[in-house]
């Protein structure tokens, strides 16, 4: 881990697509599908981070689905500084915590309107922003 | 469940200077700290049988509870180092408690420092939280960002405005201004705090706290053995802990957290409650965590801070002087190590400058916070 100036960890700003236990999720998001694990327990889903055991009964089976990509602002910022010299020229841009329709939350960015448009509670959907090396997903208001 | 309200003291504190610290090494700060405890309590290291510390955000670090004890010359029954974020000064305390009560220890000392202002020259590699890679990717990079949110679904929920989180951090910088030991002594106003520059909307410059260099440390043993000190005993009456979440992504909601459940135990443990309050040194990483911990402290209801920290009530004069040393956002951000030392020392009633003593100061409540909104610890503190 390199460090920054004043010795603190350098911000890295991309996914780790190798991680073991997201490495399903990543591979989905390259062909726009939304994925999380179910598990085949209680039928739950696991929510994000991906992870070995369910968080709700520990149960260890479950299986990848295709969720709806539909979701729900639970809450919303606009960064105003940048931290990482790729946001240098984004500024001000969303954040958004976007429950999803079956469970589970991401860390996301709402997009195709103003950050000021964004606004809690409102319905919103999946999104695939494609970069040379991986897929992220976003969401845009649902019209 | 035993009691051990009142069983066990705070009998000496140290504080180091703090803000810029170029002269210092996260090291140097620690030891600087640990010897102007042991001054305070008028102890020798070698009557010090535990420590406990901070894990310092840098690999080099490892076991550090035991490196440091060794660099201090303490031979320790117990130490360990904890990673609780800004929970972690409270837990060493608690922990402190716990180890002395089943005998493992007699007097344990509590170090927190941390180098965050001007450059750590130690060698080595720093350490991350975990789960950043589950934001960056998406522009989320800082704590001022995870704080945003809870402020932002605050404001959503209740109608918590800007100017509201202002009368927090106006009323912490009028007590770092009669803190000699504060890093930021100028007086705001409401003017300032809504002309500062946005960071993430919708928390301002003025809503954050400051990058510091600096530590504190406590000493800690038996109310029988603290008869042998000096300076006037502090008791521990209550302490709790909860931690509802670990990141945003699975937080069950951002404006009620840990200090609840946190709260409520140390109220119990203690037979005290809000309205028992003197003071409260409330942990305020940001505005909106203070504001957020006062209502989970039950001093208003939920949704209500806004107004409860009006007309002057949490200001030292007030019915709850709030952060009486000027806390994270005009002091210093040591964790909150401060906050500890700070309750300590308006206790024993004649440490502060006469200006910032909380008049008849009996009883006060420290919070800590840590992590994206995590973790929780709370003690409840009383004059012997």
């Amino acid at each position: 881990m390199s460090k920054d100036e004043r010795g603190r960890a350098t911000r890295r700003g991309e996914p780790y697509l190798d991680e073991p236990e997201a490495k399903p999720f990543w591979a989905a998001c390259r062909e726009h599908k939304l994925t999380a694990q179910r598990c085949s327990s209680c039928k739950k889903i696991f929510g994000f981070p991906p992870q070995a055991f369910c968080p709700h009964c520990l149960a260890r089976e479950h299986e990848w689905v295709t969720l709806s990509g539909k979701g729900t602002v639970y809450s919303q910022i606009a960064y105003h500084r940048s931290w990482h010299p790729a946001y240098q020229d984004k500024i001000p841009y969303n954040v958004s915590l976007v429950d999803l329709q079956e469970g589970g939350r991401l860390v996301t960015n709402v997009i195709g309107c103003a950050p000021e448009e964004v606004i809690i509670g409102m319905p919103v959907e999946v999104v695939f922003e494609d970069f040379p090396d991986y897929t992220l997903p976003k969401f845009r208001p649902v019209k | 469940m035993a009691n051990i309200s009142g069983k066990y003291c705070i009998v000496g504190i140290g504080e180091t200077a703090v803000g810029k610290r170029p002269d210092a090494t996260t090291n140097s700060l620690h030891l600087e700290a640990i010897k102007a405890c042991l001054d305070d309590a008028a102890i020798k290291n070698s009557q010090v049988d535990g420590l406990l510390t901070n894990q310092p955000l840098n690999d080099s670090h490892r076991s550090y509870a035991v490196k440091l004890a060794h660099m201090a010359g303490i031979d320790p029954l117990f130490a360990t180092d904890l990673a609780l974020g800004g929970a972690t000064p409270i837990a060493m305390v608690q922990l402190a408690v716990m180890a002395i009560d089943v005998g493992m220890a007699t007097t344990i000392v509590c170090v927190h420092a941390r180098k965050r202002s001007t450059a750590d020259p130690t060698p080595g590699h720093p350490i991350r939280r975990g789960d950043e890679h589950w934001e960056e990717p998406w522009g989320h990079f800082a704590a001022a960002g995870g704080h945003a949110f809870a402020a932002s679904r605050h404001m959503y929920e209740f109608g918590t405005k800007s100017e509201d989180l202002a009368e927090i951090a106006i009323s912490t910088r009028k007590h770092a201004s009669l803190n000699k030991n504060a890093t930021m002594r100028k007086p705001i106003t409401l003017e300032d705090h809504q002309n500062s520059r946005m960071i993430v909307a919708p928390l301002r410059l003025l809503d954050c706290s400051l990058e510091s260099d600096g530590g504190g440390a406590v000493l800690v043993t038996s109310a029988e053995r603290a008869r042998d000190f000096p300076k006037k005993p502090v008791a521990i009456l209550g302490m709790g802990q909860h931690h509802p979440h670990f990141s945003l992504l699975d937080a069950p909601t951002l404006t009620t957290l840990g200090g609840k459940k946190s709260s409520e135990m140390a109220y119990k443990m203690s037979g005290l409650g809000p309205k028992d309050m003197n003071f409260a040194q409330i942990y305020d990483c940001f505005t909106i965590t203070s504001l957020i911990t006062l209502e989970d402290y039950g001093f208003c209801k939920k949704g209500e801070g806004k107004d409860f920290v009006k007309n002057g009530r949490i200001t030292i004069g007030g019915q709850l002087p709030l952060n009486t040393h000027g806390g994270l956002l005009s002091q210093a951000h040591l964790e909150g190590q401060l906050h500890i030392t700070e309750a300590v020392k308006q206790l024993r009633g004649n440490a502060v400058e006469p200006e910032r003593q909380v008049a008849n100061a009996q009883v006060g409540i420290v919070s800590g916070h840590g992590g994206s909104l995590a973790m929780h610890a709370t003690l409840i503190l009383g004059a012997l």
